[in-house]
């Protein structure tokens, strides 16, 4: 199986509170293939950040990997020392943030940060800043030589951005993670920011993992989806499969609600009724069971496991496992 | 925007006024130097507080057969030049001491609140005003503009009052208007304009809680610097006059027979160095528990 | 019907530098039109919609309207009452007929107040009598879905959703005629996003009032504005019914932001018109046509000349020299 470039398996997380341990990931499976964008879709409180700092190893003081791990290439992602972990970060995989100002230094010039992280590269500095001028430019953002000396605020957002995505691929790294980069933008932008992603993407080969909770995004760039539930994969499959022939009642309901999916007019818009379960007291079914229209006493008591739905399409719910696809 | 917002919330962590007394003192008690700062003021505060029931001699009552005495079974800290007994001597001074600072923080706290609020909300001009104001007050080193307005109305204790409350107005103030500029464009204040809340209203039902916690630690923090004025004033002779007690009176006095009798020096200093820290230690341990930033258990 | 808001060539100016550095490089006008021109009405019961991108002026316009930042010139009425140049005691008693809901949901209420006493807020600050605040608080938060014992909660304690149901309470203490609000949707997921905008659309429904909505979300606005105007540095490019405007964009901006928002479907191929470069500064306005450097569509004309203001039979406005769909 070396055509996959990150496996999270099993993976379970708990955070020490005052009330008990929180369950943040219970059992989380999820593979990133070499080449594809995977993209993990889900609302807040779903365990994406959690997901996130367990895969680059960043994890809060407060947080204990009680079960399963973080599968990188060979590498064993939780049981890396730090200065390993280093090694790994920023040359065979690097990330991007909703904020581009998280990865950009404010007091040094563009040209330099460029230069920098490419540390490990044995050739000549004009070389390096060819390069980065070079990578500028495959991100949209004209007469990249000159713009070299500018410093991180005299850009604009959406130029941020694409300057955070040209730091994160100068270094041709296998994977790419990118948490929410065009949450903070405009629609326009947003649209512009995606196509250069899918791009650059397709021409240097990498992996993406992509972190979203706007499904037209997601929808647009990704093969493969992730959709994530207080803490739990409930379901996955390619894009298509999730989009077209969603098959976990929480993975119907959420398309239902984006507006944008609605066709017709309408003044009362679709809402998932109840609230998050508490996840220092996981209920014992399934996780969705109390906001399910579909739920029995059989999901109340016990807790689904993965069913297939069709090849390479899985979901967590009981009423797969009787008659097939679930119809809303 | 909404980052600062978090930011400027977070700086109280819980609102319920009773649990955040209790959570902080647990917090304190966790902290070897917080605790030792809540010992120590404890100590002093209580000590000044009951320093009338407490002293075994009267303080100002002279006995010149046991002049300089070493410390005994009868006067535990020793009799100074004049025989009195100088342990009741500290005990008084420390109340001396402590009303001092606690009446001139509070003057100066609430001066510098209200006039931090209207330099930080009010209009543009008025701000320039109150801030050159301001600068020109802490332009003067504090003993200079002391021994300017002693030289003027003669020393007493009300004196030093009036100098430690104008010099601290301006360091309240500029911490307060800093913090209320930054509210003032929070979108709470905001909401309150469009709701029509009056200024009074804005400043004091909604500005004020979110800048007073800050202000209190910077007071507790403060409190040995008024102290250490008052006593290095009444050290020069410009403070508290005899034969009333201060530390820095007894440091004085100690002053000319430091050879011979070095407990007088020692009974007057060290009370001055416990407050300072005591009160430094506590002030810090507030502030690392009342600034997120700081705080390393979340 | 009788227009119950009324704004016209509303313009706000706010200074890009200060006066002495002005004087010193001898700039005569060291302004930036942030609303520039703007004209609307909204009647009773009906909901407008503002669209635009940030550094639109969607923001500032709904301020000038609440009397929060001041407009410059033009005319802001509201039931033929002039608003434009009033002080804040002559505002305060019409603060009871437009209430105001701001971006961000917990950030926008009082940190250390309750949310019985962040609820009832309204009734203290207008000297209001009501027998009982606390009956008043729970009548309220019934109102807008939440349990009585949220009247004891602090903000902090709250979650996106459910502080800016306590923002729709405290918007509906005083039976306002016309609440503005700016993006009431912002920071809260689609789920909860449906929720708010029900809750609305019921209150609405109920009690008549009439809605001015900021936004940058098309698909949300589709669903629940009567009109909408869409705003491009600082100007209406384009405003109508919000049907007429879906079916058939007359601008190129318009579609480009039709075109961003659509059906989440990987096979929804796609006639997009992508957007080039990004928008201009408020300081360096371009000539011509001011959406000239990003319009697919633009020509010599576009860059000469200003394009005016057209207006359809059906009340359907727009401003470009060779409007789509014609």
């Amino acid at each position: 199986m070396s055509d996959i470039i990150l496996d999270v398996h099993n993976l379970s997380i708990d955070y020490r509170t005052s009330r008990g341990a929180l369950k943040a990931l219970r059992k989380v499976n999820l593979q990133v293939p070499k080449g594809k964008i995977v993209g993990i879709v889900g609302e807040s409180g779903c365990g994406k950040s959690t997901l996130i700092s367990a895969i680059i190893n960043l994890l809060a003081p407060n947080a204990t990997v009680s079960e399963g791990g973080v599968k990188f290439q060979d590498d064993d992602l939780l049981a890396l020392t730090n200065n390993q972990m280093q090694h790994i970060r920023g040359n065979r995989f690097s990330m991007i943030f909703q904020d581009p100002m998280t990865s950009l230094n404010p007091v040094i010039s563009i040209g330099t940060q460029m230069v920098d992280i490419q540390y490990r590269d044995k050739v000549s500095k004009s070389a390096k800043l060819d390069k980065a001028a070079m990578m500028l430019d495959r991100v949209g953002i004209p007469d990249s030589q000159s713009r070299l000396a500018l410093y991180p605020h005299e850009f604009s957002g959406g130029m941020l951005q694409r300057i955070a995505i040209a730091m994160a691929l100068l270094v041709e790294p296998d994977l790419l993670i990118a948490d929410e980069p065009t949450t903070a933008l405009d629609a326009t932008l947003e649209v512009q920011i995606i196509h250069r992603l899918k791009e650059l993407q397709a021409s240097q080969g990498c992996s993406i993992l992509f972190i979203s909770h706007h499904l037209g995004v997601i929808a647009e760039l990704c093969d493969e989806v992730v959709v994530m539930y207080a803490g739990e994969v409930v379901e996955q499959g390619s894009v298509r499969d999730i989009f077209h022939r969603p098959s976990h009642p929480y993975t119907q309901k959420l398309l239902e609600c984006d507006p944008a999916r609605i066709v017709d007019k309408t003044r009362d818009l679709p809402t998932i009724f109840g609230n998050l379960p508490d996840l220092v007291a996981v209920p014992q079914g399934c996780i969705f069971a109390d906001r399910c229209e579909f739920a029995s006493s059989h999901c109340h008591r016990l807790r689904p496991s993965r069913t297939v739905v069709e090849e390479g399409h899985t979901a967590n719910c009981h009423l797969l496992s009787k008659e097939g696809v679930v119809h809303a | 925007m909404t980052a600062t917002t978090t930011k400027l919330v977070a700086t109280m962590p819980d609102f319920s006024f009773l649990r955040v007394i209790s959570k902080s003192l647990i917090r304190l008690c966790h902290e070897p130097l917080g605790l030792l700062g809540l010992v120590l003021v404890t100590l002093i505060v209580s000590s000044a507080v009951f320093a009338s029931w407490l002293v075994p001699y009267d303080p100002v009552a002279m006995d010149i057969m046991h002049r300089l005495a070493p410390p005994s079974f009868e006067h535990w800290l020793g009799t100074d030049q004049l025989g009195r007994d100088v342990f009741s001597r500290v005990l008084m001074g420390g109340q001396v001491a402590l009303k001092v600072a606690l009446s001139a923080i509070a003057l100066a706290l609430g001066f510098g609140l209200l006039l931090g609020l209207i330099a930080g909300y009010g209009p543009r001009w008025l701000d320039n005003i109150i801030v050159t104001l301001f600068d020109t007050v802490r332009s003067f080193p504090t003993i200079i503009f002391a021994l300017a307005v002693v030289t003027l109305t003669g020393p007493s204790l009300t004196t030093i009052i009036l100098v430690v409350v104008i010099t601290s107005i301006p360091i309240y103030g500029r911490v307060v208007r800093t913090q209320t500029q930054a509210l003032r464009a929070q979108e709470f204040i905001l909401a309150e304009r469009a709701m029509g809340a009056s200024v009074p209203r804005i400043l004091f039902i909604h500005m004020l809680p979110n800048v007073i916690g800050q202000l209190l630690i910077l007071a507790s923090m403060d409190v040995p610097i008024v102290i250490t004025i008052e006593a290095g004033l009444s050290f020069l002779g410009l403070g508290i006059q005899p034969p009333t007690p201060s530390w820095g009176t007894i440091l004085n006095d100690g002053y000319s027979f430091i050879r011979n009798t070095p407990w007088l020096i020692i009974a007057g200093g060290l009370p001055l160095i416990l407050s300072t820290l005591g009160f430094t230690f506590l002030g810090e341990s507030l502030r690392d528990i009342f600034d997120p930033k700081l705080r390393k258990d979340i | 019907m009788h227009n119950l808001l009324e704004a016209s060539e509303v313009k706000v100016r706010f200074r890009s530098k200060s006066a002495i550095k002005a004087l010193l490089e001898g700039d005569r006008d060291p302004y930036l039109d942030a609303v520039c021109g703007v004209s609307l009405n909204v009647k009773p019961g009906e909901t407008f919609a503002i669209v635009g991108e940030s550094g639109s002026g969607k923001t500032t316009l709904a301020r000038a309207i609440t009397g929060l930042v001041n407009a410059q010139e033009g005319s802001i009425r509201y039931q033929d009452k002039e608003l434009l140049g009033l002080s804040e005691s002559q505002f305060r008693p019409l603060r009871k007929d437009i209430a105001m809901m701001f971006q961000d949901p917990i950030g926008s209420l009082s940190p250390r107040l309750t949310v019985e006493a962040l609820i009832t807020e309204p009734f203290k600050i207008h000297g209001i009598k009501v027998p009982d605040l606390a009956v008043e608080a729970r009548r309220l938060l019934s109102m807008v879905g939440l349990p009585e014992h949220f009247a004891s909660r602090y903000p902090f304690q709250l979650s996106g959703g459910q502080a800016r149901r306590v923002g729709v309470a405290r918007a509906l203490a005083l039976s306002p005629k016309l609440i503005v609000a700016d993006e009431p949707t912002a920071g809260l997921d689609v789920s909860v996003q449906g929720e708010i905008l029900n809750l609305l659309a019921k209150l609405q429904r109920e009690l008549g009032m009439s809605l001015l909505i900021i936004t940058h979300n098309l698909s949300v606005v589709r669903h629940i504005s009567d009109r909408m105007g869409i705003m491009y540095l600082g100007r209406f490019v384009e405003q109508g019914s919000t049907d007429e405007i879906f079916a058939h964009p007359k601008h190129p901006y318009t579609q480009a932001l039709l075109s961003a928002n659509h059906d989440p479907d990987p096979d929804a191929e796609l006639n997009r018109v992508e957007l080039e470069g990004e928008v201009p500064s408020l300081l360096q306005r371009p000539q011509g046509c001011e959406f000239h450097t990003r319009c697919p569509f633009a020509s010599d004309r576009c860059r000469r000349e200003v394009p005016v203001v057209t207006q359809t039979a059906d009340g359907h406005e727009y401003r470009c020299h060779f409007p789509l769909n014609s």
